[in-house]
């Protein structure tokens, strides 16, 4: 009877692709094939004798384990016993040892300046390659860390963001360019990351992080960089941070001042730990409402990025317990200590979050899938299509304006212009008799207004929703937005 | 070396994009040379690992076996197989070569990218990008290893 001699095999068994034998069971076969090649006895067999696991027997098309007698089968003259190593294989769900062992000639090429660094060297860009980090945000901070982790080998970039490129973006998000204006800021993301680095796996999601999807999404990466512009994520960032045990490359900027730091790290503190709480809502307005030099989040986002490739190699010190503090304007950097905090509700040693929360009510601000808010803080919101039809109508509003004399100058709606800060020198310019209409760029410091007027003996305040930005998209497409 | 012909070496890819997000895989009929393998026919092969198709396969033996008759019919042995990884580097895994037997075959990876994973829909186009060859060098199970092996692509290989 034949025994078809498998590929590999065939070296030990004098080259043969079939060799004849005589036996009147599977196991007197495959004994006789032994006896005449014992080369493969190791090939086949364990040091106690039995076949090894990835090695399969079949007896014409049946596989021995399955069936009657097993291995002392009966055969016949006609049969054919063939030898089948098993073939497998998949895909590391995890970093381990893989060809991601070896740089490739043309990854030796590009990473040249980092292989002839000491601290770094073929080992170290070796688990730049096997690393995997997850950016929150394409947008200022996210643009030059993106960047700057793809060129230097990072082998997995995760990366969220469900915004779309606008013109207002490209003074500083420098990942995008006019072409790309109108497209989804992930798309437009993975072009540029692609052209720098194509040896780059990006995996993108085009979601808002939120607590239903936030500890999945973080499960398949190692370090999370937080680039968000608001702090219900950051919240929400640095809790799923902590609960899945990830480090995370903090930065945040306003205006003309940044900071920094690394957070969740398991000797260090974590974001509640300095914040424990949220700032009121309109306190601290957004890089739209405030403003912010393009260059800030550039300056950012490079440490943020020197910050992940630290961890990564574990180089240098990292600023863990450090909130480091840039002032551009005057290009000082100083540094503050962070401690722990043993009662941290996250990462304390008696931790009370154990799951994500509501992290817009945490903040205080309104559920987004509630309608629009009539009243916020007792003051009544008008919607700029009322307020349009009540102008129609020739009441008697009157409409004030709390924004910068610069913002006026951009685009306005006929409002009479007090900002701000102004307003308590200035207020005595203003009826109390009469019915007035705040407004700024967005709405939020237009609710501040309002709620200060109606403390101060002005009964009938409308806080403009969405401010002229609104007004703009929703009644008068002429007036610029900014 | 791997020699493979253009049209052989486009289907084995073809099935990669076909098969996303799962793993495809199949065999590779042809001739083992002195200085590495000729690749003349690859075959398509399902994968058993149903549970787990995304990230592992699996070529039933039976089917297998075959595939062996056939080639043989043909003169043509088996030289390699093989396999894509959906959104995933086209490198040889811990389980790649833990899972790996065939001492003298090449085992081919493709990498197909798609969609994101994570919260969001899967979309229906994917495109094979990279493909690497890599050769199961060593005598045995102790010191077995895969080293990458430079792909020729053939207008058009003949059989010997």
């Amino acid at each position: 009877m034949q025994i078809h001699i498998p590929t590999p095999l065939r070296t030990y068994a004098g080259k043969q692709p079939i060799v004849e034998v005589s036996a009147s069971t599977v196991a007197e076969a495959l004994t006789e094939l032994t006896a005449k090649f014992p080369e493969l006895r190791k090939h086949l067999y364990t040091e106690q004798g039995k076949l090894r696991s990835f090695v399969n027997v079949y007896l014409n098309d049946e596989d021995i384990r399955y069936i009657a007698h097993g291995g002392n089968a009966p055969v016949k003259e006609s049969d054919t016993i063939s030898i089948i190593p098993s073939i497998a294989g998949g895909a590391p769900n995890t970093a381990t040892l893989s060809s991601a062992d070896v740089l490739t000639p043309e990854e030796m090429a590009r990473y040249s300046r980092h292989l002839i660094l000491p601290e770094v060297g073929e080992q170290g860009q070796l688990k730049l390659k096997a690393a995997r980090v997850l950016c929150i945000g394409a947008g200022g901070l996210g643009a030059p860390l993106t960047m700057y982790l793809a060129a230097a080998g990072v082998g997995t970039l995760g990366i969220v963001d469900f915004d779309v490129v606008e013109a207002s973006n490209l003074q500083r998000q420098v990942i995008h360019g006019t072409s790309d204006i109108g497209r989804p800021k992930l798309d437009s993301a993975e072009d540029s990351l692609k052209a720098i680095n194509p040896n780059v796996n990006i995996v993108k999601f085009p979601a808002r992080l939120s607590s239903e999807n936030a500890l999945e999404i973080f499960k398949d990466f190692d370090i999370i960089a937080d680039g968000t512009d608001n702090f219900p994520t950051r919240y929400l960032v640095n809790d799923a941070c902590v609960l899945s045990g990830k480090p995370n490359a903090y930065a945040s900027i306003f205006r003309f001042e940044g900071q920094a730091s690394v957070f969740a790290t398991e000797e260090g503190p974590c974001y509640r730990c300095l914040y424990p709480e949220p700032p009121p809502p309109g306190l601290v307005p957004s890089c739209a409402e405030g403003g912010v030099l393009g260059i800030l989040p550039g300056l950012l986002g490079i440490i943020q990025a020197t910050e992940v490739i630290k961890l990564i190699l574990g180089a240098g010190e990292p600023l863990v317990g450090r909130l480091l503090l840039v002032d551009a304007l005057a290009m000082r950097f100083r540094e503050l200590k962070l401690h722990k905090n043993p009662d941290c509700p996250a990462c304390g040693t008696h931790p009370t979050i154990t799951k994500l929360i509501d992290y817009e009510q945490f903040c205080g601000l309104p559920s987004k899938s509630a309608a629009p808010a009539a009243l916020v803080n007792g003051i009544p919101q008008m919607q700029p299509e009322e307020l349009k039809r009540r102008k129609d109508a020739r009441e008697d509003l009157f409409l004030l304006d709390v924004r910068e004399p610069y913002e006026f100058a951009i685009a306005q709606m006929g409002g009479h212009l007090i900002p701000l800060n102004d307003l308590p020198k200035r207020i005595r310019e203003l009826d109390p008799k009469q019915e007035i209409v705040v407004h700024c760029k967005v709405g939020g410091r237009s609710q501040m207004a309002a709620e200060f007027l109606s403390q101060n003996g002005f009964k009938k305040v409308h806080n403009l929703a969405g401010g002229i930005l609104a007004w703009s998209e929703k009644v008068d497409q002429k007036v610029p937005k900014y | 070396m791997l020699r493979i012909g253009q049209a052989q070496f486009d289907a084995i890819r073809r099935h990669g994009e076909e098969a996303y997000p799962n793993e495809c895989c199949g065999v590779l009929l042809g001739h083992m040379e002195e200085d590495g393998n000729t690749v003349i026919d690859a075959v398509s092969a399902e994968n058993t690992r149903s549970d787990s198709a995304h990230n592992r396969y699996h070529i039933a033996p039976q089917e297998l076996i075959r595939i062996q008759h056939q080639a043989r019919r043909r003169g043509l042995d088996i030289v390699g197989f093989y396999h894509s990884h959906p959104d995933h580097p086209a490198e040889w895994s811990k389980t790649d070569l833990e899972e790996a037997h065939w001492i003298g075959c090449s085992y081919v990876i493709t990498r197909v990218a798609g969609s994101a994973k994570g919260n969001v829909e899967v979309m229906a186009r994917c495109r094979a990008l990279e493909t690497n060859s890599f050769l199961l060098a060593g005598t045995g199970e102790e010191d077995k290893r895969l080293k990458r092996q430079p792909i020729e692509v053939v207008t058009e290989v003949g059989a010997r």
